[in-house]
């Protein structure tokens, strides 16, 4: 029952937002905040939990819950984790009280919808990542829009309603050929247990299994976002609010990679093989496209945002190099992606809240004012660059260990973008914390509060730890990914990745 | 031939049981237009409205009463199934829910003509006939007598202009759509020979080789039933009258019509054509495919909101005629599960445009609505919740709807329909979230009133209810579609 639990914390939470605070005055947005703060903190205790009683020798899918739903087509209330959604689970779990920490004076206004509106968000990312039941995880995927779209279109930027609406007619078109792909599924096997498919679907037809992902892959390239899908990212990180922001770079985007772990490569395997080559180009486009991209913004939100996109380009070259590296790294990428692009784009808000721009140039020299700001702006963009001993190296690291055993053409064009990852996170670093101090409201910042800091502390210690001493996650996720190594390479033994 | 052989020039007592619900909203409803008509003030009054809906739900009762086997009667005419007993309840609970939802309407300006809720029954009896129509001259007959009200019921308040517009157009295209229809039957059976629905699936069943006049016939009968629900390209009358009837007659529009005709539609296509599939399957899928695109794309554009959720409707139609199209027990399920859900979507929906008025008129642009999240924060979730729950993202009831549909259409083989049919959603997603944006992202309009009736609230709240815990506990409703579906195709 933990894993209902999970997912019943936060709703739970919400309604007690929405049915016993009542008004919109600054004490019942003060409560609402109190609420939720206590619910996410409460929901990662728990999710805590999960990775105690998680035995790290198993491979298949632990604190199993199943139940009757819809009668008589055989989908079911279908609940499990392995050590591949363990993580995406922690990551969710561990950020949410940060994001509501960070928005605890940057929104003002009708506080108490925020709230309600970011709990469900985490209930359905946790139900996301916690179904088995294709049709419960696609229940949880889409419905996830509902509270997205209002966070954005509410508590958003000048474009925000531009961008809403390209958030969410993006994703909704992406993830509506995922729905017809598992629902042909089921029409074969009648199953939409996900195990199920597992052992079953890849007795499907080659030019079947084709159509099957390429229609998957709408809706998760959307979601990664792989370049040229990435369109949507931009717009609705650079108006999101900042709890937006750190929950749709660090959580939302998992869901694209989860996507493809969890069905794209056990379900469809040959498919996977075959498209291979395709999912490199993409993503080696991304990582050096985007990159350039980055190099030219003048928004930091902006520059962040490409980032991402460049930075989940190495988690799809991982995840599509089929070896023990490469997966487990793009999982680290994930874990660490979601950790450091969160930390940053909280060093944006942080500023914004005192100087509310976003521009680059408005800044500069801020060292010289908030100099604990700086020194963690500074820790996070050399997590960014993966820098040794940090997070992001680990999983760099790993990814183009997998990659370079598959191929090395794509292990060097992948590292160029680690060179421009460098070039643009330095470049901005430099323009907005040295430097004189130009602009006088500058001059007038205040550094950063107790609150701030109680909200980068953790993901400090976190980085730090994934960087110096990974083992403990990638034991747990090891039998996992050996067996989605095995249930890719299957059938595939003949034709498939030893070709190098 | 046996089971119409039995009945032929056999009218029993015991049949009279099998008609009881009919025959007892029958009687209530003409009890009502005398008590109507004998009154010194003829309006419509609580006792109007409240008996009109115990009426429903004594018929409704007796319908689940007279759940069995499936009765041919009165000489093969009348049909009473599992199939048409599930619709007959669906019929009920949207012309309650009507009923609800207009009650604060008719007691307005001292109370309007008791009419209202009498020929709100006399047509739903219609629509009771044409579920369990077994013959084409029933059909017929039902779908008449179920539209002779409903054309009087568009033209409701004649001294707007626009409503007696409505009817009018109403009444001329229905006029038309009966008389091809009528005539495509009349040369059914002037090539085979009966009218009667299990004599013509017989007759299809026997002989491979269609005479062309049957084709033509049945395409004939198609088209009738297309301008019923509204499909395209018979949709043109939807969004005026939509928008110039009444908003409760409007509400009554989207609703039990659209069940009974989307009924009737079913049948006629499945049991007595069932084996000319291969002749009709084809108008369907295109006539489908119309459908969705004209309801996507052609609300964009609107302003109104009543003319708005006639796209919406128009396109939900054209997704029930996949169901259709699809042409087995999984399509007959989904188009039912997908109507339930609609019923309690649209009457929603109608409900809150009920609700929009300010300074005591009604106001209908959808830029009244803005900022209605600030301003009435309950209201605005209730249309979020509608709108979310039409645009198909679960775990609203939407969603379900569209995913049995899908779920049909991929074991039918027309796995391109489907692709069509949910990128249609997708665009029609875009008009459904304008609504939503202008309640929550837009700048407060001068704010609408706050007086809520309390029927018209439990209306709302009974709908909003199904379609967002549809998904708690969705069994019976699957479960009970599945049993309708196998019934009619047995």
């Amino acid at each position: 029952m933990l894993l209902t639990y999970l997912m019943l914390l936060p709703l739970l939470g919400a309604l007690v937002i929405l049915l016993v605070v009542k008004g919109d005055s600054e004490h019942s947005a003060g409560e609402a905040r109190i609420i939720a703060l206590f619910t996410t903190v409460a929901t990662f205790l728990t999710s805590l939990l999960a990775w105690l009683g998680f035995d790290n020798k198993s491979a298949d899918f632990q604190f199993v819950e199943k139940h009757d739903w819809f009668s008589g087509l055989n989908i079911s209330y279908h609940l499990g984790i392995d050590g591949i959604s363990l993580f995406m689970l922690l990551l969710t779990t561990f950020l949410m009280p940060i994001c509501i920490l960070c928005s605890w004076e940057s929104i003002k206004t009708r506080v108490r919808a925020f709230m309600v509106s970011f709990l469900l968000l985490e209930m359905m990312v946790i139900g996301v990542f916690i179904s088995l039941d294709v049709v419960m995880f696609y229940t949880f995927f889409e419905g996830m829009l509902i509270p997205m779209y209002l966070i954005i279109g509410i508590w958003g930027g000048n474009r925000r309603i531009y961008a809403a609406y390209k958030f969410f007619l993006y994703t909704f078109a992406g993830s509506v050929l995922f729905l017809i792909a598992i629902l042909y599924l089921y029409n074969v096997f009648g199953t939409t247990s996900i195990p199920e498919l597992i052992k079953q679907s890849r007795a499907l037809s080659p030019h079947v299994q084709h159509l099957l992902w390429l229609a998957m892959f709408a809706s998760f390239a959307v979601k990664v976002p792989m370049w040229p899908f990435h369109t949507w990212l931009p717009d609705a990180h650079v108006q999101a609010p900042t709890a937006g922001s750190v929950i749709l770079a660090g959580i939302l985007l998992k869901m694209g990679a989860y996507g493809f772990l969890r069905f794209s490569l056990p379900m469809l395997p040959e498919a996977s093989h075959y498209f291979a080559p395709f999912i490199f180009t993409l993503s080696v486009i991304a990582v050096i496209y985007t990159s350039l991209v980055a190099l030219m913004q003048q928004d930091m939100k902006k520059l962040i945002a490409y980032s991402s996109v460049a930075h989940m380009g190495f988690v799809t070259i991982g995840i599509f190099a089929f070896n023990m590296q490469g997966i487990e790294g793009a999982i680290v990428q994930m874990i660490s992606h979601g950790l450091v692009s969160g930390a940053l784009f909280l060093c944006v808000g942080v500023v914004y809240d005192r100087l509310h721009t976003r521009e680059i140039d408005r800044y500069g020299g801020v060292v010289n004012v908030m100099p604990k700001y700086a020194a963690f702006f500074m820790f996070f963009t050399m997590a960014s660059v993966g820098l040794p001993s940090t997070s992001g190296f680990v999983g760099e690291f790993l990814v183009l260990v997998g990659i370079y055993k598959v191929s090395s053409l794509v292990a060097f064009l992948a590292t160029t973008g680690i060179v421009l990852g460098a070039a643009y996170m330095l470049w901005l670093y430099r323009r907005v914390v040295f430097g004189p101090v130009k602009n006088t409201e500058v001059a007038g910042m205040h550094e950063m509060n107790g609150r701030e800091l109680a909200f980068f502390i953790p993901i400090v210690l976190m980085v730090v730890w994934i960087g110096l001493y990974p083992k403990p996650y990638l034991a747990a996720m090891e039998p996992s990914v050996a067996q989605l190594i095995k249930q890719v390479s299957m059938n595939t033994s003949e034709t498939g990745v030893k070709k190098k | 031939m046996n089971t119409i052989m039995n009945h032929v020039g056999d009218i029993r007592i015991s049949h009279f049981s099998v008609l009881s619900p009919e025959l007892y909203l029958c009687g209530w409803s003409l009890f009502l237009l005398v008590y109507g008509a004998y009154r010194v003030r003829r309006h419509s009054d609580n006792f109007m409205i409240f008996s009109g809906i115990l009426m429903l739900a004594i018929t409704a009762w007796l319908i689940t009463g007279s759940y069995g086997p499936r009765i041919i009667i009165m000489n093969g005419m009348f049909i009473a199934d599992r199939f048409s007993s599930m619709v007959k309840c669906m019929l009920m609970a949207s012309g309650a829910l009507v009923l609800m939802l207009s009650s604060n309407w008719l007691k307005e300006e001292d109370g309007r003509p008791f009419e209202f809720v009498i020929l709100l029954l006399l047509s739903t009896l219609g629509m009771l006939f044409m579920v369990s129509a077994n013959d084409l001259l029933a059909m017929y007959m039902a779908m008449e007598m179920s539209s002779l009200a409903l054309y009087v019921l568009a033209s409701f308040t004649r001294d707007h202009a626009k409503s007696s517009e409505a009817g009018l157009k109403y009444f001329v295209l229905g006029a038309l759509a009966s008389g091809m229809m009528l005539f495509g039957m009349s040369l059914v059976y002037g090539f085979s020979g009966t009218t009667s629905f299990d004599g013509l699936e017989k007759l299809f069943a026997l002989h491979g080789a269609v005479p062309k006049g049957t084709i033509v016939g049945m395409i004939l009968v198609i088209v009738g039933l297309c301008f019923k629900v509204s499909a395209v390209p018979f949709h043109m009358w939807t969004p005026d009258v939509y928008e110039g009837a009444p908003t409760p007659v409007t509400a009554f529009f989207a609703t039990a019509p659209k069940v009974a005709a989307l009924a009737l539609f079913t049948r006629v296509m499945l049991q007595p054509f069932g084996d000319l599939v291969g002749q009709w399957a084809q108008i369907l899928v295109f006539v489908s495919v119309a459908t969705m695109t004209v309801g996507a794309l052609a609300a964009i554009m609107q302003t109104n909101i009543k003319r708005l959720l006639a796209y919406s409707s128009i396109g939900h139609v054209g997704f029930m005629l996949m169901g259709i199209a699809s042409g087995n027990s999984a399509g007959v399920q989904a188009v039912l599960i997908y109507l339930t859900l609609y019923i309690f979507m649209s009457a929603g929906a109608f409900g809150c445009v009920l609700l929009m008025r300010r300074d005591g008129h009604y106001v209908e642009q959808i830029k009244d609505l803005a900022g209605l999240g600030k301003t009435q924060p309950i209201m605005a979730m209730t249309i979020a919740l509608f709108m979310f729950s039409m645009a198909g993202i679960p775990p609203l009831g939407g969603f379900f709807g569209k995913m049995y549909v899908i779920i049909a259409a991929i074991s039918a083989g027309l796995t391109w329909l489907a692709v069509i049919g949910v990128i249609m959603s997708v665009i029609s997603g875009y008009y459904y979230i304008k609504v939503v944006k202008v309640m929550y992202f837009d700048e407060p309009a001068r704010p609408l009133d706050r007086h809520v009736p309390c029927l018209l609230r439990t209306g709302i709240a009974i709908s909003a209810f199904v379609t967002l815990l549809f998904f708690l506990y969705p069994s019976p409703l699957i479960l009970e579609a599945k049993a309708a579906a196998e019934a009619l195709l047995q």
